[in-house]
């Protein structure tokens, strides 16, 4: 699972109000290659929660990845839409755990795929 | 049999049908990669996304990420949801470039309002129409689904479903559930003479109602079957008004064909005229 993914994520439990953000156990965690589109990145920007990505790097030990605050020239700047690049959509989640942060229900991730399958009688 | 291959969701629910096995088949049968790719470029040009703008899109029913390698292609980022884990495998030895998530799509999908500027789905819809477990009702799979996609959508964004409904009754009851979360639009038909090549998209809008695009005949310039059942939904639940000009036209009208009350007034312009309100 991408820290893209996890940023627009929010629990599908029925019921709860307040789904947001997923709370987010790393065990492993790996690397790939996309290919770098600074339009892209600057389209997203509007849309992501920067503080709950901040938390998450520095969570996973990553915390100089990207700056605390979005950049005020960030459509322009090519080094902080490739490190907004890096993070988002080339760190990858292989295994762990998210967590609703209102109904506690556990969503394993093995092999890079979260499971959020929600068992019937639990609904 | 014929049977079992055309409609395999009589068969098992799919995360049991496309078992490792059947997930492997299907991703390496070239037939199959030709069918899902020609319908992931159809899907994508009925969502007409902005040209050269790279996208956020979801695509419900992944699989096997046959559709999503589309989507890279065009260049976009896609986020992919399957029920199936075996095909989610096998998506991931393919190593397509889509985020994936196993998950049941009538559980509801869960992501910040306004996250996808487009949404796909490549014959999955049909799925959710099973009642596979005793707890499972489709009609309710249907609400949960359609209501919370809506809110995942981006201001004036499209979803596209192609599908294959088993009878009317189950597209209409697909496309009221959609026009009760909210959604405009309707379902295109390519083909529609054609019972090999006849294909079909529900076409969906979040906060716009836009022009539902024609679906192809192949016959040059011929009109479209693109019907749209959501109007018709709509059109059914808005009665004429009682006491309304055209309720009282077709009164007099039924009047005037009984014996003995033929001395019906006619019609003129002041039929049915609203009055000023005087107290």
């Amino acid at each position: 699972m991408l820290l893209l993914a996890h940023n627009m994520l929010t629990s599908h439990v029925k019921g709860v109000k307040n789904g947001y953000p997923m709370l987010l156990k790393v065990n492993e965690i790996d690397e790939k290659e996309i290919e770098f589109s600074g339009e892209f990145i600057t389209r997203m920007l509007p849309r992501l929660q920067w503080p709950v990505l901040v938390q998450v790097l520095k969570d996973i030990g990553k915390p100089d990845l990207v700056p605390a605050e979005v950049p005020e020239d960030a459509a322009d700047n090519e080094d902080f839409l490739k490190a907004a690049h890096h993070a988002l959509l080339e760190l990858d989640i292989i295994n762990g755990e998210l967590e609703c942060p209102e109904s506690h229900m556990k969503f394993p991730i093995t092999d890079g795929i979260p499971n959020l399958l929600i068992k019937e009688e639990q609904e | 049999s014929l049977y079992i291959m055309s409609r395999p969701e009589h068969l098992a629910p799919p995360e049991i049908f496309y078992n490792a096995e059947e997930a492997r088949k299907y991703a390496g049968n070239s037939r199959m990669i030709k069918i899902q790719t020609e319908l992931t470029e159809r899907c994508l040009e009925l969502l007409s996304l902005p040209e050269d703008q790279p996208s956020l899109l979801l695509d419900v029913g992944c699989g096997s990420g046959l559709s999503g390698e589309v989507l890279t292609e065009a260049g976009h980022i896609w986020l992919g949801l399957d029920i199936s884990r075996d095909m989610l495998e096998v998506a991931k030895e393919r190593e397509v470039e889509g985020d994936l998530f196993l998950q049941d799509m009538g559980q509801g999908v869960g992501f910040r309002p306004g996250t996808f500027d487009g949404v796909i789905s490549v014959s999955a819809l049909q799925w959710l129409c099973n009642a596979d477990k005793k707890c499972h009702e489709p009609r309710k799979r249907l609400a949960r689904f359609f209501s919370t996609l809506y809110g995942v959508m981006a201001h004036g964004a499209k979803a596209v479903f192609q599908f294959y409904p088993e009878n009317p009754e189950q597209a209409q009851m697909i496309t009221l559930h959609a026009t009760k979360a909210g959604f405009t639009g309707g379902i295109v038909i390519d083909f529609p003479n054609s019972s090999k090549a006849k294909k079909m998209f529900l076409c969906l809008f979040a906060g716009v109602s836009a022009k539902l695009p024609e679906g192809k005949t192949g016959l040059g310039a011929a009109p479209s079957e693109g019907a749209s059942f959501i109007h018709k939904a709509r059109q059914k639940n808005k009665k004429a008004g009682v006491k309304s000009r055209d309720w009282i036209v077709a009164k007099k009208e039924r009047r005037r064909r009984q014996k003995g009350k033929e001395a019906v007034r006619p019609d003129t312009k002041f039929t049915g005229r609203k009055r000023r309100d005087r107290f």
